[in-house]
This record gives C-alpha cells, sequence and structure tokens, in this order.
C-alpha cells in the first residue's frame, strides 16, 4: 500500500514536472518498434533494428557528409530544441496478437511517442489497429499487403511502395521484355499463404489480368514446409515462362535448391524481395539460382554517394551490406523523424498534421522513389521500386534500362551443369 | 512419372521422421515419459553437422557420427542432471520441465548461432542421381536410407541385445530388474543417450538438404509426436511405418490438393485412424 502511494506521488511530481518545463520534455522523443528479432523471421528484424540504429545516429550526432538526408546535418530535431531520438525495440516474434499487446504496451507503458512496425503484414495489420485507437503516429516501414492502409485509418502512414505497384512493376518489366523478343506465354505465382504472400500474388494476378498474360498455376504454401518438392514438381509439369515467388527465407532457400534436386529451371524467377532479399540467401542458394531477378528500391551505388556512405556506417555496425527490407524502414523511419522535427512537439496530432504534409523530394531520400508524399489513406503514392539480378555472389541493378548497372541475363543460368 | 517421383520424394523424408520420432518413442517407451525437447535435439544435431563442416571440414559421414555422439552424451547428461530429479514429482512437473528445457536450448541457440539460416555447404552429397527420369537427391537418398538403417537397428538392439532387454526389463518392472542385478538408472541414462543420438543424427541427416534456424525444432517436435501417436506409443517399428506413410501422404496430398492443404489431410487421416484404432498402428491396446 504504501509503495503503492509512493509511485502515486512520483507520477504526480513527474506529470508536474513534466507540465511545467517544455524543454525538459523535448529531450528525448520515443519511437517504439515492434519486429520478429527472433523465430521465422528474427533475422530481417534483427537486420531491421540495426538499420534504424544507424539511421538514429545520423539524426541524432552531426553527419555533414550525409548531402541532402534530413536532418542529418545537425544534432538531434533542431525544432524541438535538439530532442534526441531514443528507440524502444520490442520482439512480436511475427505473431499477430503479440503484436497487437506490445503495441499496447509500447503505448501505455513506455508512453512512445510515435510507432513503427512490423515486419508480416499480418503484424502490422494488427498493430496499426490498437494505434488508430489510442491516437499515436504509425509509421509501417516495409510491410506489403494492401490492406493495411485504406481502411480509413487517420493516424496510420506507410513509407513503402505496397503490393499494387510492385505488382505494375513487373507487368511493365514483361511488356519490356516481350519487346525484345523474350517469350512470356504464361506466368506461374508461388505465395506463401499469409497476409504478405496472399495479398501480393492476389496484385499480381489482378494486374496479370489486365496486360493479358495468363497465370498458369498458383500455388499458395505454408511458410514452415519442410519440403516444397510436390510444389516444383507442379511447376514442373505446368512449364510457366516466368515463376514469381511470394516467399520468406527457410522456404525460398528450400525451393532454389530443391529445383536443382528435381532439375527445374523455368526461363525466369523473380522473387518478391523478403526471402530473396534476407541476408542468408545468397550465401545459401548463388551456387544453384544465378541470374534469379528480386526487386529492390534499393542500391548501395558509388563509392562517395551518400547511399554508399550509409552502407558503409551500416557494414561497420553490423558486418554486412544494407538490404532492400532494412533500407525501406530506414526511409521510413527518415520521413517519420522529418515530419517530428516539422511538428515542432510531441503532440499527437501536431506528428499526424506534419506527416500529412510530408513532401520529400528525391535528393533527400536514400531509396529509388520518386519522393515520400502521403495520400488520404496514409499511403506514400511517390513510392518505385527497380528490378536487380543476383550476378555471381551479389545482386546487380538490371532494369528499368535508364537506371541499370549491369547487363540484363535472361534465361537465367541457375546452376554450373 | 511425376507421380512415381512424388512417391519416392515422401518415402525419403518419412524416412527421417522416422529416425528422430523413433527417439522420442523409445523414451515413452522405456520410461512413460514426454520429451517435449525432442525436437530442440535435432535442430542441436544440425547445429553440430555444422560446426564439423565448418571448424574441421568434415564430410557427412564425419559430421553424421559427431552429431550422434554429441546428442547421445548431452542426452545422458540431461537425464542425470534433469529428469532423474523431476521423475519423482507429479506428472505436471515432468512434463513442464522438458518443455522448459526445449525453450532453454532453443534460445541459447538462438543466443549463440543468432537467428539468421543457414545451411550446410555443398559436400560430396551435394549432386542428384537420375534412376530412369526419377530425380533422386543424393542427399535425401542418403539420408533416408541411413534413417531406415538406423531405424532398424535400433528396432534390433531393443529386441536381440543384452542391453536391450536389460532396457525392457526396466521399463517393465523397475524392482525386478534391481533384483536381477540390473541398474535403471544407468539403462534409463542409456535410453535418453540413444533417444537423443537418433534425433542428432537425423538432424545431421536433415542439415544436408533444408535450411534452417534455431526455432525450427518446433516443426520436428510436433512431427514427431503426431509419428508417435500414429505408430503406437513405445513402438520403434510403428514409429518407422507410421514415419513413412506420413511423409508419403504429406507429399501426395500436397501434389494433389495443393500444399496448404497437406496438413489438414494428413491431421483428418490421423484422427479418423485414431478413432478407430486409439493404441496407434502398432501400440499394445
Amino acid at each position: 500500500m504504501k509503495k503503492s502511494w509512493l509511485y502515486c506521488a512520483a507520477a504526480t511530481a513527474a506529470a508536474v514536472l513534466y507540465a511545467a518545463n517544455p524543454a525538459a520534455a523535448a529531450d528525448t522523443v520515443k519511437i517504439g518498434f515492434m519486429w520478429p528479432l527472433t523465430g521465422n523471421a528474427g533475422a530481417a528484424g534483427q537486420a531491421s533494428k540495426a538499420a534504424v540504429e544507424v539511421a538514429a545516429d545520423i539524426i541524432n550526432n552531426p553527419h555533414p557528409e550525409m548531402g541532402d538526408i534530413p536532418l542529418a546535418k545537425g544534432a538531434g530535431l533542431p525544432n524541438l530544441g535538439g530532442a534526441k531520438l531514443e528507440l524502444i525495440f520490442t520482439d512480436h516474434q511475427g505473431n499477430p496478437s503479440t503484436a497487437q499487446q506490445l503495441t499496447t504496451r509500447l503505448i501505455t507503458q513506455d508512453k512512445v511517442n510515435v510507432l513503427m512496425g512490423a515486419y508480416q503484414s499480418s503484424c502490422s495489420f494488427t498493430a496499426t489497429a490498437v494505434a488508430e485507437r489510442y491516437g499515436v503516429p504509425f509509421m509501417v516501414g516495409e510491410s506489403a499487403a494492401g490492406n493495411i492502409t485504406g481502411r480509413g485509418f487517420k493516424w496510420v502512414f506507410r513509407g513503402t511502395p505496397i503490393a499494387s505497384d510492385y505488382a505494375r512493376t513487373y507487368m511493365r518489366f514483361f511488356a519490356d521484355m516481350k519487346k525484345e523478343g523474350k517469350k512470356i506465354d504464361s506466368i506461374a505465382i508461388v505465395n506463401e499463404n499469409t497476409d504478405y504472400g496472399t495479398s501480393v500474388a492476389d496484385s499480381i494476378v489482378e494486374e496479370a489480368k489486365k496486360s493479358n498474360i495468363p497465370v498458369a498455376i498458383r500455388i499458395p504454401y505454408s511458410a514452415s514446409s519442410t519440403d516444397v518438392s510436390a510444389q516444383v514438381l507442379q511447376l514442373k509439369e505446368k512449364k510457366p515462362d516466368v515463376v514469381i515467388f511470394i516467399s520468406y527465407t527457410a522456404d525460398s532457400i528450400l525451393y532454389m535448391k530443391t529445383m536443382k534436386n528435381l532439375d527445374y529451371k523455368p526461363p525466369m524467377v523473380v522473387g518478391d524481395d523478403s526471402g530473396f532479399s534476407d541476408p542468408s540467401f545468397i550465401p545459401a542458394v548463388a551456387d544453384v539460382a544465378q541470374g534469379a531477378m528480386n526487386r529492390s528500391a534499393w542500391v548501395i551505388g558509388k563509392p562517395g554517394s551518400v547511399t554508399y556512405k550509409i552502407n558503409e556506417m551500416y557494414k561497420a555496425k553490423t558486418g554486412r551490406d544494407l538490404d532492400d527490407t532494412s533500407a525501406r524502414n530506414m526511409q521510413s523511419f527518415f520521413a517519420l523523424a522529418d515530419a517530428l522535427n516539422r511538428a515542432g512537439s510531441t503532440d499527437p496530432e501536431k506528428i499526424r498534421v506534419a506527416l500529412t504534409q510530408t513532401d520529400l523530394k528525391p535528393n533527400q531520400l536514400m531509396m529509388g522513389y520518386q519522393g515520400v508524399k502521403f495520400d488520404k489513406t496514409g499511403q506514400n503514392i511517390l513510392a518505385a521500386t527497380y528490378l536487380i539480378q543476383l550476378q555471381g555472389k551479389k545482386y546487380e541493378l538490371v532494369w528499368p534500362d535508364k537506371a541499370a548497372e549491369a547487363k540484363l541475363q535472361w534465361p537465367m543460368a541457375g546452376w554450373a551443369k | 512419372m511425376l507421380l512415381l517421383q512424388v512417391i519416392v520424394g515422401g518415402l525419403l523424408l518419412g524416412a527421417i521422421y522416422a529416425l528422430f520420432s523413433s527417439g522420442l518413442t523409445l523414451i515413452w517407451g522405456m520410461m512413460n515419459f514426454i520429451n517435449f525437447a525432442h525436437g530442440e535435439f535435432v535442430m542441436l544435431g544440425m547445429y553440430v553437422a555444422l560446426l564439423v563442416v565448418v571448424w574441421i571440414g568434415g564430410g557427412p559421414a564425419a559430421f553424421g557420427f559427431a552429431a550422434a555422439v554429441a546428442l547421445f552424451l548431452l542426452g545422458v547428461v540431461i537425464y542425470a542432471g534433469l529428469i532423474r530429479h523431476v521423475m519423482r514429482g507429479p506428472m505436471l512437473a515432468q512434463i513442464l520441465s522438458t518443455f522448459g528445457l526445449a525453450l532453454l536450448l532453443r534460445y541459447t541457440a538462438f543466443w549463440i548461432f543468432s537467428a539468421n539460416f543457414v545451411s550446410l555447404p555443398e559436400n560430396s552429397l551435394s549432386g542428384t542421381l537420375n534412376l530412369a527420369g526419377i530425380f533422386l537427391p543424393t542427399a535425401q537418398l542418403v539420408a533416408g536410407l541411413v534413417a531406415i538403417i538406423l531405424t532398424l537397428g535400433l528396432h534390433f538392439l531393443l529386441t536381440r541385445t543384452t542391453v536391450g532387454s536389460k532396457l525392457l526389463a526396466v521399463s517393465e518392472d523397475r524392482s525386478a530388474a534391481m533384483l536381477m542385478g540390473i541398474r535403471p538408472n544407468r539403462m534409463q541414462a542409456i535410453a535418453w543417450g540413444l533417444s537423443a543420438g537418433a534425433a542428432g543424427i537425423a538432424g545431421a541427416l536433415m542439415a544436408t538438404s533444408y535450411p534452417w534456424s534455431p526455432s525450427v525444432g518446433e516443426t520436428f517436435g510436433l512431427t514427431a509426436f503426431v509419428v508417435v501417436a500414429l505408430g503406437g506409443f513405445g513402438s520403434v517399428p510403428g514409429a518407422m511405418y507410421a514415419g513413412l506413410i506420413i511423409g508419403l501422404i504429406q507429399a501426395m496430398s500436397a501434389f494433389w490438393f495443393g500444399p496448404i492443404y497437406k496438413d489438414i489431410v494428413v491431421y483428418g487421416l490421423f484422427v479418423a485412424l485414431l478413432w478407430l484404432r486409439p493404441q496407434g498402428l502398432m501400440g499394445k491396446a
């Protein structure tokens, strides 16, 4: 009893101090994250955590070498008296109901000012609903399922391109290839069967219909499968010209290896990021998946460029190159920080309004987007992506032509005979 | 031809299910004890294989053997350090102790090996055999055959050797066995070693063709329980047939109905069979 009274008094005292001294309140701005830091997608969550830690370093400390990246030059958020960003990380392990609980905890106990997450679309879906209820701005960094925005939410923003953007990109790419005389009479779609895989596959089916490209077969599967030979044999039977994989890490590796084992090589494989961008992917399959394509809005670029310097910082921290998923998170984080600064306050409504007024230009970005600008649903309407291809031990930017850094190889080589 | 390929693939996978499940069924048959950490033993077997390849460049024979020995020792240690003591407690304590052990092993693996997916580098088992149009990935072929031989070997050990007789004696009547000069603790420690060792070598065999992370044990643990229940608790041949059947049904239903339906088919048949024959295929009624 006595103890709880003490807490109460302390809390009241803190509240009084807090209210009386706005400058002290601006010491830090708390950003709560929920990501899968363990579990099947743990590697991706850890990589994103490291990426936003680098971004926070760029904002919290002076980094004049970072060109036009917002808030890089000075230390902290100037409009909040140089307030630093404080990052609070939580681990939902890829479980949507855990993500929901963690969001509540971050808001009510950690009292975060804004939220960001949550990798798996299914987790972003539940977490954003909680943020909406409490009226706390939520930045969806990378989840691609269409239905996360468009639910009439006021507090949810998404910096990354979404499923339909990607689907349209693939169709533009196929149209280009057909013009060059490549044969694309039918495609196959292999998707993991949670929100992410299903929604991206739905978008691709829809866009393919518009472009008159028949979908020979669509194979939904569970990402925790330990054996995918039946799926590969189904593909082998249908002989599509392109197979699009919407897969997480272990399953994408397993598909590439099983395709080699069963001697099945389609003319082209396109991976929809995620598993294909996981740091474990290239070391595991470089010998058997030569020429596999993937999407990426992130390119390391030439030495001396801002993107190259960002990658160097990330590499110094983790020993690895920055991947697309983490880079999209980092970009969303920069957009969020920019809005926090323009809001000039930790008042949720002011932050929300600042987010709706976001207008970042291509030169202020680290990604290949045309900009960052949110529509009424909170979706970034200027997001876009490049296509990359596994050549040797790394991905090379091969499409669109005007941005390409290497020549596209079609059909894919797969493995050495 | 395609169907034959599906069948062969299913049977090879089923053979490995059989091997790691036979370890689980052994512990149940010997001690009426459910080990929830069994899937984690498989996972540790996979990491032992990886370490042997990375540190000393060992081939499949070396890392298979190393995984079996390392897990055998771990099984004995776990018996002596934990199981022997909780056996005296209530049933709930027994169940929760191995559940806790599973989490301990899994998160220790996360701590040591990180959450990243790993796979074994190319080795002498990386090729594919083309047998009249049927593709047999060497790794899976060898793994499947070795798994069958080891499962049969384990059955032989239990039924035809002195050690096996002693193990069975302890499980039938502990005090009578003691009167015959058999030391129950030593025999049960051996049973735990064999159980974990079988899981370990199954893990090493799986590692030749599957990428994994520390959470892989969850999937395998569940499979093992289904195999053991289907085969009949305590029956090694039962686990072998059940493993092969489940591997086969999974592969065929994934091919015919689509992969998302394969678990529905497997568990549907499983429930139906248990309804008709609750003791499992080979279990004693």
